[in-house]
């Protein structure tokens, strides 16, 4: 049940956006055939799927593991731009230097940049017990001012016609592509690499161990020793250092510079993955999949039967919903009605 | 400052006030009875889309009203039956219900944007508002009236009536009070159901009174600074009401600083105040330690399944 549920709901999700799409007038079966089937069946599409399944797949593995701790960071979209601007900032410090070494420094600087701003809500919530919930989700709205005081201020491109954005990176700034012309950029095979060993960590470390009693039996935990205080800094500097690292991977890849429409919500669809993916990695990478699948699809539903592009959203949180719900039939074992119901919905 | 400016500051602040206040006191009574619904900015922007939406087509802002108190009800009610019917994990559906907000309020509110519509406007007739004095008391709409007297309603109604008792102890133990016999998920629900309509009534303030109009995003976060408001009181109305104007009083001091041209900080570091300052509040608040920890309702967030 605990892995037949995701595709249950998914299943739901498909069947319920149909009655619902349809309510409201457009094309119901077509809309969900264009969301869920035919980003897959365009070939020429794949790449664009893994270059938004990336970044989703590297936020919510960070995410994951917090939640697995009971460390309910939600401001990750947050964390995702503080990357993308620390970054930034040395990109644009480096700006007609030449050399190998700066792509890695901006990373390292994403990682940074994403780090310090989830360690508010750990420093916060260590020292005088404040809800990680809240600061980490009004930090949100506070970074997405900064990257606008940034473009629209000091780092604007003095050669961009007083457009609110910055320079271009340069080559040596830039993420390559995996080969040439694709638009797969080094970021994604990277993102996945970085799935992995987050699940080597948390499967076969002592650290990984302490994370999951914490978030499963606190008392336990604390009986054996555990550190929660630890365990709160570890998964929101983790989880921080991965939304920065994906942050500057898309600013240094898809954007090749900072505009105020950098901000695409990531952070927040990284959540929806993380639970469709059952807090695990290779469930993420799946999930994330899956949620990239819903993201170009809505593009095409777009174009294809008028379906605005804010549906997107509405379907990705029904499939959340969903999820939740069919959650009861891991905990419970239903008798008789409610799984026939369920499967007859299908 | 002349008396014009001041009365103009007041109101302004007792505007910008009342969606906060109205959508926090829905939600503090949620949590009363031990239900942490993070869905509040979702169920705010429903509100606002179907009050705008009904509105626009009916022509009355107060249908409006009743269509926002719907919208509110009708989101609040999917939760429930998630974290109740089915004892989904809270935080998570909450989560879940404010991104469906934000998407579905942006679907239904695609043909509205553009159009105006009549707004609320002043309840009292004008005669009784006509000096600019009588007018910071009298010269509201009517929401700003009901946030009012709801909160006072509701203090005494925790504090002072059966129901309130019940729905506190529903809050505090669970397990007690349903060995006692009272029904847990029925209250709980109730609750719920009062957050959603207090919440729809606040989406819609924006929509019908302060920016009578649709955009993506209408809400702006308001619905997440009203959770913090409740943390903020300790779970008591009378502090609600407090917090809200200060928050209220926070936000008017950036319009009007935006307003004035103020130089001295740029728009955007006035936008980043009210979310600033909420975690300089939140953490003041708890800085003598156990003070938040004893004043939240002991079942906060954790599911209840009678067996």
């Amino acid at each position: 049940m605990l892995y037949a549920t995701p595709f249950l709901a998914v299943a739901l999700t498909a069947a319920a956006g149909t009655i619902v799409f349809g309510l409201m007038g457009y094309d119901g079966p077509r809309a969900v055939r264009d969301i869920f089937v035919a980003p897959l069946a365009h070939p020429d599409r794949w790449p664009e799927l893994l270059v938004k399944a990336g970044p989703l797949a590297l936020i919510a593995t960070g995410l994951s593991v917090g939640f697995r701790a009971n460390v309910w960071n939600i401001g990750a979209e947050g964390q995702y731009i503080a990357g993308a601007i620390a970054g930034t900032g040395v990109a644009l410090a480096t700006w007609g230097l030449s050399g190998a070494w700066i792509l890695p420094a901006m990373c390292l600087a994403g990682m940074l940049g994403g780090m310090a701003w989830a360690a508010v809500p750990a420093f916060l919530r260590t020292r005088f017990g404040v809800s990680e919930i809240l600061t980490s989700l009004m930090l949100t709205y506070v970074a997405v001012q900064l990257l606008f005081l940034l473009v629209r201020g000091p780092w604007k491109d003095p050669e961009g016609f007083n457009f609110p954005q910055t320079r271009m990176f340069t080559p040596d700034q830039t993420l390559p592509a995996i080969s040439e012309g694709s638009l797969i950029h080094l970021g994604i095979p990277i993102a996945l690499l970085v799935a992995c060993i987050a699940w080597l960590l948390l499967a076969r470390t002592v650290a990984g161990y302490e994370v999951k009693v914490v978030g499963l039996a606190p008392a336990a935990a604390r009986h054996g020793g555990f550190s929660e205080r630890r365990t709160i800094w570890l998964t929101l500097l983790g989880a921080g250092g991965l939304a920065g690292l994906a942050g500057i991977f898309e600013a240094a890849g898809p954007f090749g510079q900072l505009t105020p429409q950098f901000p695409g919500g990531y952070g927040y669809t990284a959540i929806i993955v993380a639970f469709l993916g059952r807090l695990h990695p290779v469930g993420i990478i799946l999930a994330a999949l899956v949620l990239a699948v819903t993201h170009v699809g809505g593009e095409l539903a777009q174009t294809g039967v008028g379906l605005p592009q804010a549906a997107t959203g509405m379907f990705q949180a029904m499939l959340l919903f969903f999820l939740l719900a069919t959650d009861v039939l891991i905990r419970f074992r239903p008798v008789l009605a409610r799984p026939a119901r369920a499967r007859a919905a299908a | 400052m002349s008396t014009a400016l001041l009365v103009s500051f007041a109101m302004t602040v007792a505007m910008a006030s009342t969606p906060i206040l109205l959508a926090s006191l829905g939600e503090l009574v949620a949590e009363k009875a031990g239900v942490l619904n993070l869905g509040v900015e979702g169920m705010m922007l429903i509100g606002a889309v179907t009050g705008f939406a009904a509105a626009a087509l009916t022509g009355s802002a107060y249908l409006g009203l009743l269509a926002a108190m719907l919208g509110g009800l009708l989101t609040s009610l999917i939760f429930a039956a998630l974290t109740l019917g089915l004892s989904a994990n809270q935080v998570a559906t909450g989560l879940a219900l404010t991104i469906f907000g934000v998407g579905a309020s942006a679907l239904i509110g695609a043909p509205f944007v553009g159009r105006t519509i009549e707004r609320l406007g002043p309840l009292l007739p004008q005669a009784l508002a006509g000096h600019p004095v009588l007018r910071v008391l009298f010269g509201y709409d009517l929401l700003v009236y009901l946030a009012l007297g709801l909160t006072a309603v509701v203090a005494w109604w925790l504090r002072y009536t059966r129901p309130g008792l019940v729905l506190r102890a529903v809050g505090e133990s669970d397990t007690s009070a349903h060995a006692i016999g009272y029904p847990v998920l029925a209250v709980r629900t109730g609750a719920v159901a009062f957050g959603g309509v207090l919440a729809g009534l606040a989406g819609a303030y924006f929509s019908l009174e302060l920016t009578p109009m649709w955009a993506d995003r209408l809400t702006a976060g308001r619905g997440w600074i009203a959770l913090a408001l409740v943390v903020f009181a300790s779970w008591r109305p009378a502090r609600l009401l407090a917090g809200a104007y200060l928050f209220g009083a926070v936000m008017t001091f950036e319009l009007h600083a935006k307003a004035a041209g103020f130089a001295l900080l740029p728009p955007e570091i006035l936008a980043m105040l009210p979310y600033l300052a909420t975690i300089l509040v939140l953490t003041l608040i708890s800085v003598r330690p156990g003070r938040v920890s004893t004043a939240a309702p002991a079942c906060l967030g954790k599911a209840f399944s009678p067996a």
